[in-house]
Order: C-alpha cells, then sequence, then structure tokens
C-alpha cells in the first residue's frame, strides 16, 4: 500500500449474523464466548459471521477469502443489506446503512453500489443490451439514454457486438463480463464481486483477473472481492480479509498475510503457495552499485575491483539505467582513452518492479550479469543476483524487502559519496 | 346405540348460511347474474351471425398467430367437421361458457398467485382453500350455485370458474416461487421494487408455468361442460346430457367426440402460448 492519504470508504463495526429464530439468545450466548457449534447445539441458530471489524479504504480492491462456510459471502451481502445484520453497525461513507428505511437503502443500491455474482445471475428473457441496462431502467432512465450508458459499459468489457445475443448464447467468461457490465452501467463508487471468477476455468479467469485490475486502474473505483482461491486473493487483492468460520482471523496486504501470518490457522493456509507467484522483482531485488556515465573508465574500474564485481550499471545524473561496461571493456577504454558512453553495453536485462518472480526465472538463469530493476522513468530501483532469487523462493525472510521497495535515497547518497571518494582516489593515483 | 357425543348439525348450518346469503345479498347475486348471462349469450349472439366456415378460418387463423401451422390446419378441419355434424351452434355456446369461465379463473387466479407468491401467510390460507375447491364434487357447487343465481349458464359458470381456478392459482405461486435465488438478489441488489422484480423479472419468467396452469384451467371448464348442463346450461354438454338420459349411444359419442376436438384445439394453442418467443428460459 502506497502511502497515500485515503479516505475510508466502508467500516464494518462490530458486526454479527446470526441465522435461525433464536437469534437474540444465540447473540447473547456469542458475547459469553460460547463458539459455533456449543451456539447451534443450545439454540439451533447458526452463527455466520461473528463481530467482523474492519475498514475498507477508498480505491482499494479488498479481498475477503475463505473457505466455504467461512461467511464470506454472508458478509459481503450485509454490505448492500442483501442479509441484515443481526448486530452491528456498517458505515458507507459515514452513513449507516443497517439503520436506513427501504427507500433510503434503493438509493444506495441503485447509486453506490453495483454487484457482480458468482454464477451470473442474468436475466435469461432478455438480450445482452436489456441485462445491461437493468439498473438504470429500474431507475426510469431514459431509454437513449440508458443504451447509451449500457453500450458503453459494455464496450469497456469488451463485448461491442453482443448487445442483441441472448446470456445464453455466450461463455461463460463473456457471461461474467455482461455480469461486470451490468454492475458498471449504473456507475457505482463501489463493486461487490461474490466469487465473480469461480465459475470460470483457469485460463479464462487469469484474463478476467487481468482485466478487472485494468479497469480498477483506470476507473478507481472501490472493490471488494469474495473468494476461496488464496492465488486469486494474493494476485488481485490490495488488502485480504481472512475468513473462518465466521470470523475475521486476519486482515492485511498479501505479503503481510504470507509473511507474518498471525495464527497457524493462516500459516497452514498460506504454506502451499507459490511465492513465485506472489513475491516481485521488487521484493527481492537489492541496491545497485553504479556509476555515472560522465565519469572516466578508471572510476569504474576502481569501483568494480573494489566490489569484487566483473560488470558495472552506467546511469545518468537522475539515476536514468543506460547500460553496463564491463571490467574488461573498461580496461581496454582506460587505456585507449575511450569514455564509458563508448563502451557501455545497452542491451542489459532489465523489469519493471512489480514483475513477478516467474517471469524472471530464465533471464537470471541465462543472464551474465544482474537483472535491473527500474521504475516507469527507467530509473534504476535495484539489482536482482540469482541468490536472492533462490533464497526468497525458498521462504527465507531476509532476502525478501516487506514494503516491496529499497530505500533509494540512502542508496543514491551512498553510491554517490563512493563515487567521490574513488575519484580522488584515482587522482591521486594518475 | 346413543351416540357419546351430541352430532353437530353441519348441514344445517350450511343450509342457514345460504339462505342468510341468499336473503341479504339478493339483488347483488341479481346483477352478477345479469352480467354474466349477459357476457356468455351476447357473444353467442355474435359469433352466431358470423357464417361458420369464416369463423373456423378465423379461429384457425389465431391459431396459426400463437401456435403453428400444423395446428391452425387440424383447428380449421376439426370446426368444420363440428359444423358438418350440425352442432356448429351447441358449440358456439360450450366455447362462450367455457372462455368466460377461464377468463375469470385468470383474472381472479393470476393476482391470488402473484399475492400467495410473496407472502407466506397468504400461502397458508389459500392452499388448503384450493384443496377444498379441487376435492369437493363438483355437483355439490352446483345447488347453493342455483339458489344465488337461478338456473341457466350463470350457474354453470360460477361452477365452472370455482372448479378450474386452482390449477391457474397454484402454477402462478410455483412458477414465481421457481425464478433462482441469484436472479432475485440481482435485482434486489440494484435496487428494484416489488413491483419492478415482479413485473420485469419473476413474472415474465414464469410465464411458461402459469400458461401450463391456464391451459390446466381450460381443461377442467371443458370437463365441467356436461354438469353445468344439469343446472340449464346450453351447449354441446347439454347434447350429450340428453343424449345420455335418452340412451342414444350414436348422439352420445357424436357429442363426446366434438368435446374433445374442441379440447385438443384450446389445448394445442394454450401449450403453444407457453413456450413461444422466449430468448432464453432458465432451462
Amino acid at each position: 500500500m502506497s502511502d497515500q492519504i485515503t479516505k475510508k470508504k466502508i467500516e464494518v463495526k462490530n458486526t454479527t449474523k446470526i441465522f435461525g429464530r433464536n437469534s437474540k439468545r444465540a447473540a447473547q450466548l456469542l458475547k459469553e464466548g460460547k463458539t459455533k457449534s456449543e451456539i447451534l447445539k443450545a439454540t439451533s441458530a447458526t452463527v455466520g459471521v461473528n463481530n467482523a471489524n474492519f475498514e475498507v479504504y477508498e480505491g482499494e480492491i479488498f479481498v475477503i477469502m475463505g473457505l466455504s462456510g467461512s461467511g464470506k459471502s454472508t458478509l459481503v451481502r450485509m454490505l448492500n443489506r442483501l442479509i441484515d445484520p443481526t448486530i452491528g453497525t456498517i458505515l458507507l461513507d459515514g452513513e449507516d446503512i443497517v439503520s436506513m428505511n427501504k427507500e433510503q437503502l434503493r438509493v444506495v443500491r441503485r447509486k453506490k453500489i453495483g454487484m457482480v455474482f458468482q454464477n451470473f445471475a442474468l436475466f435469461p428473457h432478455k438480450t445482452i443490451l436489456e441485462n445491461t441496462e437493468y439498473g438504470l431502467e429500474i431507475q426510469k432512465v431514459s431509454k437513449a439514454e440508458r443504451q447509451a450508458k449500457a453500450k458503453e459499459s459494455l464496450k469497456l468489457v469488451g463485448l461491442a457486438g453482443y448487445e442483441n445475443q441472448y446470456p445464453n448464447q455466450l461463455s461463460g467468461g463473456m457471461q461474467q463480463r455482461v455480469g461486470l457490465a451490468r454492475a458498471l452501467a449504473n456507475g457505482p463508487d463501489i463493486l461487490l464481486m461474490d466469487e465473480a471468477f469461480s465459475a470460470l476455468d483457469p485460463l479464462i479467469r487469469k484474463d478476467m483477473q487481468d482485466e478487472l485490475l485494468q479497469l480498477h486502474n483506470d476507473m478507481g473505483k472501490t472493490i471488494i472481492f469474495i473468494t476461496h482461491d488464496l492465488d486469486e486473493a494474493l494476485r488481485i487483492g490490495d488488502r485480504i480479509a481472512l475468513m473462518k468460520d465466521g470470523e475475521i482471523v486476519q486482515v492485511g496486504t498479501p505479503e503481510e498475510i504470507l509473511m507474518s501470518p498471525s495464527n497457524e490457522y493462516v500459516e497452514r493456509f498460506v504454506e502451499d503457495v507459490d511465492l513465485a507467484k506472489v513475491l516481485t522483482a521488487g521484493h527481492i531485488m537489492k541496491k545497485a552499485d553504479t556509476v555515472q556515465v560522465d565519469r572516466g573508465p578508471r572510476v569504474a574500474l576502481r569501483l568494480m575491483k573494489r566490489l569484487r564485481i566483473s560488470s558495472i550499471y552506467v546511469v545518468d545524473k537522475r539515476n536514468r539505467l543506460l547500460g553496463a561496461v564491463t571490467a574488461q571493456d573498461a580496461v581496454l577504454a582506460a587505456e585507449s582513452g575511450k569514455s564509458l558512453e563508448e563502451i557501455l553495453v545497452s542491451d542489459v536485462p532489465m523489469f519493471p518492479a512489480d514483475t513477478i518472480l516467474t517471469e524472471l526465472f530464465d533471464v537470471v538463469s541465462t543472464a551474465t550479469i544482474p537483472v535491473a530493476v527500474i521504475d516507469d522513468a527507467e530509473r534504476l530501483q535495484g539489482i536482482i543476483i540469482r541468490g536472492a532469487l533462490i533464497g526468497a523462493l525458498s521462504g527465507d525472510e531476509q532476502f525478501i524487502n516487506n514494503d516491496g521497495t529499497v530505500s533509494f535515497a540512502q542508496n543514491n547518497g551512498s553510491i554517490e559519496a563512493n563515487n567521490e571518494s574513488l575519484e580522488s582516489e584515482v587522482e591521486t593515483i594518475g | 346405540m346413543d351416540k357419546l357425543l351430541p352430532r353437530l348439525p353441519f348441514a344445517d348450518w350450511i343450509d342457514d348460511g345460504v339462505d342468510w346469503l341468499v336473503g341479504t345479498f339478493g339483488s347483488l347475486f341479481d346483477g352478477i347474474s345479469g352480467f354474466l348471462s349477459g357476457i356468455v349469450e351476447g357473444s353467442v349472439e355474435w359469433l352466431s351471425v358470423v357464417p361458420s366456415i369464416l369463423l373456423a378460418f378465423l379461429f384457425s387463423l389465431l391459431a396459426w398467430f400463437i401456435s403453428t401451422r400444423r395446428i391452425a390446419l387440424f383447428s380449421f378441419i376439426g370446426f368444420l367437421f363440428i359444423d358438418y355434424l350440425g352442432y356448429w351452434y351447441p358449440m358456439l355456446q360450450m366455447l362462450a361458457l367455457v372462455i368466460t369461465s377461464v377468463f375469470f379463473a385468470i383474472i381472479i387466479g393470476v393476482p391470488i398467485g402473484i399475492w400467495g407468491s410473496q407472502k407466506a401467510g397468504v400461502r397458508k390460507v389459500v392452499n388448503p382453500i384450493l384443496d377444498l375447491m379441487q376435492t369437493m364434487p363438483a355437483f355439490v357447487y352446483l345447488l347453493p350455485a342455483i339458489f344465488f343465481f337461478n338456473i341457466g349458464v350463470v350457474p354453470g359458470v360460477v361452477a365452472s370458474v370455482i372448479f378450474s381456478m386452482p390449477p391457474t392459482i397454484r402454477l402462478t405461486m410455483l412458477g414465481i416461487e421457481q425464478v433462482p435465488k441469484d436472479l432475485i438478489e440481482a435485482t434486489e441488489a440494484f435496487g428494484s421494487t416489488t413491483w419492478q422484480r415482479l413485473g420485469k423479472v419473476q413474472i415474465p419468467l414464469a410465464k411458461p408455468t402459469i400458461m401450463a396452469g391456464v391451459n390446466q384451467s381450460i381443461m377442467l371448464s371443458l370437463s365441467m361442460v356436461v354438469i353445468a348442463s344439469m343446472v340449464g346450461a346450453p351447449g354441446l354438454g347439454e347434447e350429450v346430457y340428453r343424449a345420455v338420459t335418452q340412451l342414444k349411444t350414436g348422439v352420445g359419442f357424436e357429442t363426446g367426440l366434438a368435446i374433445v376436438i374442441v379440447a385438443i384445439i384450446l389445448d394445442r394453442i394454450t401449450q403453444h402460448a407457453g413456450k413461444k418467443k422466449q430468448g432464453g428460459t432458465i432451462l
């Protein structure tokens, strides 16, 4: 998570749902600390969600993750009150939706919250366009306007041209795109996605995840995503809430959940996770030793000698990566009086910091120099050495940067200082 | 043998109740009676003005429009055959009785079905009443109907409505309840009102089931025509009844066959009305 100022979009406070007739008595027992099964025995009421507390920030993807029966679907349905909480407060933009009357609730559902369902829940007797229009139709938006918005929304999910088909003429992946378009057509701030991709096959699921991330990037909606698939949760979640038996066991970023599980349950849950698909280049890079391009080959040579490396990255004043020089070339250049710029190799392996490790294996294993990690402006962020990659995959925390970044200011400063002192050293030798 | 408990005079109570109703609401019943007989007899008058071959053609056009060409062709031939047998006018009388009965069964039954589908309390009251309506021997309705509406076509219509309404109510409830839960959730999640949910999603999706109920109501109503003729309702039923009482086996079969032809036509047409023009159904 970046540390920009984030607004709380949804706050769930002490929210409990008990199904069954004796919910009052069951709530009392719950307060006394009885377990779910004890309460079921005593009152024949089922605890769906037990004292949930969490916040969702504006613009984040908040994943609620748990196995079936853990209460995640119940929890998400309380956010738009498809299920009424037994006890608790749910604030949406600071307004308590639990105390709203039917009319106020309807306005919230129409304007603020869109929902996507596991089995798509498209209306079989309506065309794709009519399905997408539905949310606007019931708000009595004029036909021309709602059709325009629905078409726009279908275009957004890549379904332009399918307007007049019926849902049963489309594949599962396409049907869920319609589900997504229908939810987006109303222009809600919040999307609730209840196992939205669980009914799709793995390849299509991955495509949909990518597209959702892209849409999220473009539109900045707050998304609450329910899943039972940990890989999916780790892949798309900014933060994840893990549920077990109706309780939220841990809330945190994917790294926090993986690296510091709050209890044995979470630990067991995440132990089989393929770290290579979760960790990124940013997580395992270490600070890079560089030389600025306007220094001479002798400086570069000296630096390599001192660090006992055979090549070094060359950057400009703004730390933009230009290429690398090898010790061999530097020796030749120093003899013939060439500048660093003339001998640098610009074709070096580089990746953005959010590249996942699986995509790095190939390059890291064959590259002759450490792989460079760069940001959007091609500034050098760090390098990846083979040992760190293997160490991180084994789960060894000393190779993993918890926040996914390394401190650059400090990094640059030390290199700078390094170069300065070296330069004077070279000069005195010369 | 002495009875342990005194016998409760149910029969007397019901007789008293009927007397009281006739005494108190007599003019209301007269009004209803006039209205219903006006509809049935009026429509028979109108239809009988049209030449039989033209009417048969119009009927089969309607059948073509609602269902298929095959059924339309069968309808045309069937109606001409009934005309050939010489039962055209009684057939029109029967058709007017049946269609009027079914019309009222629908406009009363469908709303009750919708209401019942929304409220468990209503369902609890309606279901046993429907059981009663369906299992009580149909003859029993005829007696009070005579007291209320005199003899003629009206008690026949009333008895048919009561006897034929249950399937429409039951299947309307069933059809609406069978709409998948996640579709209901979707309509709710987008902020539909109850009427929007019913009108835009539940009833359209329940339509095939509701039409199956209407189809059953038509069949039950046709099965009432002979019984209705005992209280003076005219039509093919009356012809059958007369043939039976006079031991005319041949005429009995002829008229019975005419009823069967009408039944098949109405059945096939309404079966198709439920299936047709659905972009996609739940299945």
